[in-house]
């Protein structure tokens, strides 16, 4: 029981291809969860109301705002996080090109815009620049200017229609 | 966040009990709106009622003669994303694809927009435009009612305590009709809406049959405003007459002053946004038939 005598639910997702389990109380966010409990710091909370997109991961083949979910909400869900988008220590094209685009200055937002990002360009290999920036509305940094941050997006759609080609 | 029970029915049934069985129990849907205001203790509640297991709030059917049933809980990307609605509703794809950014729509429903009562919401005055009718269940049984009155004041609407809103019902495009909504905000995207107008248009022979305007963020509540409309019905489709109904919807806009407009440049938007979501309904309707 937690302090305020509500039960803790039990939770069993998948996060990043692994199953995972947690115990959690239900008014905590899915954020909180992963963070405080299993323990993936890499997702950032940034004004925990949903405008900034730092605590973006993928919940079942869509990007979310963890911050607006709650962790018993997740039951049974297939969960990637920024933990989950590099394949072992080889970077994707996404995060090669946010390197090499200087896309980042403090970094607190870059989970959520390589999260987000990765997400489109799995669904729309060559996006135009106005739709990147449609997509990433939901992301807020306060350094990039954003221009940087597109043209990494740009640069990673392009490599990865090459290594297809 | 205070803590709180959560539970997750599965019938339309099992919900309207566990409302019955607290103090003040909250719905959930997409919880884009719910768990901001709890965390901020604007709302506070010992049970929150997650909506989503339930058949009929997911539900998103259409039939040429029946037309759309849209469950409450359906989230924006699955409107947008959806077929049918892209060919016989496609303004209300395009609304669902305007609330909030993509993390948002990959939750919030537009059910969920009309329960949450904000005037500006949306998704509501196409709604109103396009005849929605919201289909209530509760321990005293189902009923229900027109789009333009669920919402009775800002955060406030129609449903009784132990009701909720399964699903919104929207008769079968007319033909020679179109459909869109027009909002006025001062970023690109991710915005409040300063005022919007949501039309709907039928046309026979280059007369209108019938029109509905509905206007957002210039009332206490969605503003339903008929008699743009019934001025409209029956007259030619000239500017001339698109200009008259664009000033009854300003005339009967009443907008408060605050950081996103004043009274006087709302009342304003609600003669320019009337006109252009008119002509573009116009256009709509000729296109598609």
């Amino acid at each position: 029981m937690s302090r305020n005598g509500h039960s803790k639910a039990y939770v069993k997702v998948t996060i990043n291809g692994e199953s995972a389990e947690f115990l959690c109380e239900p008014r905590q966010s899915l954020l909180e969860c992963l963070r405080d409990i299993v323990g993936l710091t890499g997702t950032k909370e940034g004004c925990n109301d949903g405008n900034c997109g730092a605590c973006t991961v993928v919940l079942d083949g869509r990007i979310v705002n963890s911050c607006l979910v709650l962790g018993v909400e997740a039951e049974g869900a297939e969960i990637t996080t920024i933990e989950g988008i590099a394949h072992g220590s080889e970077l994707r094209p996404i995060q090669r090109a946010f390197l090499e685009q200087a896309a980042l200055q403090c970094g607190f937002c870059t989970p959520g815009f390589i999260v987000a990002s990765e997400a489109l360009l799995d669904q729309e290999p060559n996006p135009s620049e106005e739709r990147i920036r449609l997509w990433l509305a939901n992301n807020l940094c306060r350094c990039t200017g954003y221009d940087k941050i597109v043209r990494a997006v740009q640069q990673a759609a392009a490599e990865m229609q090459e290594t297809k080609a | 966040m205070q803590n709180f029970e959560y539970i997750v029915p599965r019938s339309v049934a099992e919900a309207t009990r566990k409302l019955g069985e607290f103090a003040k129990p909250v719905l959930l849907a997409g919880g884009t709106d719910l768990l901001v205001q709890l965390r901020s203790s604007r709302k506070t509640t010992d049970a929150v009622i997650d909506v989503k297991r339930i058949p009929e709030l997911t539900e998103l059917t259409y039939d040429p003669a029946d037309g759309l049933t849209m469950g409450a809980a359906v989230p924006c990307y699955r409107i947008y994303g959806d077929q049918a609605i892209r060919q016989n509703y496609p303004a209300l794809g395009d609304v669902a694809g305007l609330i909030g950014g993509i993390q948002i729509q990959g939750r919030a429903s537009i059910g969920g927009n009309l329960c949450n009562a904000a005037p500006s919401a949306d998704a509501v005055p196409l709604l109103i435009a396009l005849r929605a009718n919201c289909r209530i269940a509760g321990a005293n049984g189902a009923r229900e009612v027109p789009v333009e009155d669920f919402c009775i004041a800002p955060g406030r609407n129609t449903l009784f305590p132990g009701e909720l809103l399964v699903s919104l019902h929207l008769p079968p495009p007319a033909a020679g009709s179109g459909a869109h909504y027009l909002r006025f905000i001062p970023r690109n995207e991710m915005d409040i809406a300063v005022a919007g107008a949501g039309v709907a248009v039928e046309l026979d022979n280059g007369n209108f049959r019938s029109a509905r305007v509905s206007l957002a963020a210039v009332a206490p509540r969605p503003l339903f405003v008929r008699e743009a409309g019934d001025w409209l019905a029956g007259k030619p489709v000239n500017t001339e007459n698109i200009n008259a109904a664009a000033e009854i919807a300003r005339a009967a806009a009443v907008p408060i002053t605050d950081m996103r407009g004043t009274t006087e440049y709302r009342k304003h938007l609600c003669a320019v946004l009337t006109r252009r979501a008119l002509e573009t309904a116009v256009r709509n309707a000729r296109r598609i038939n």
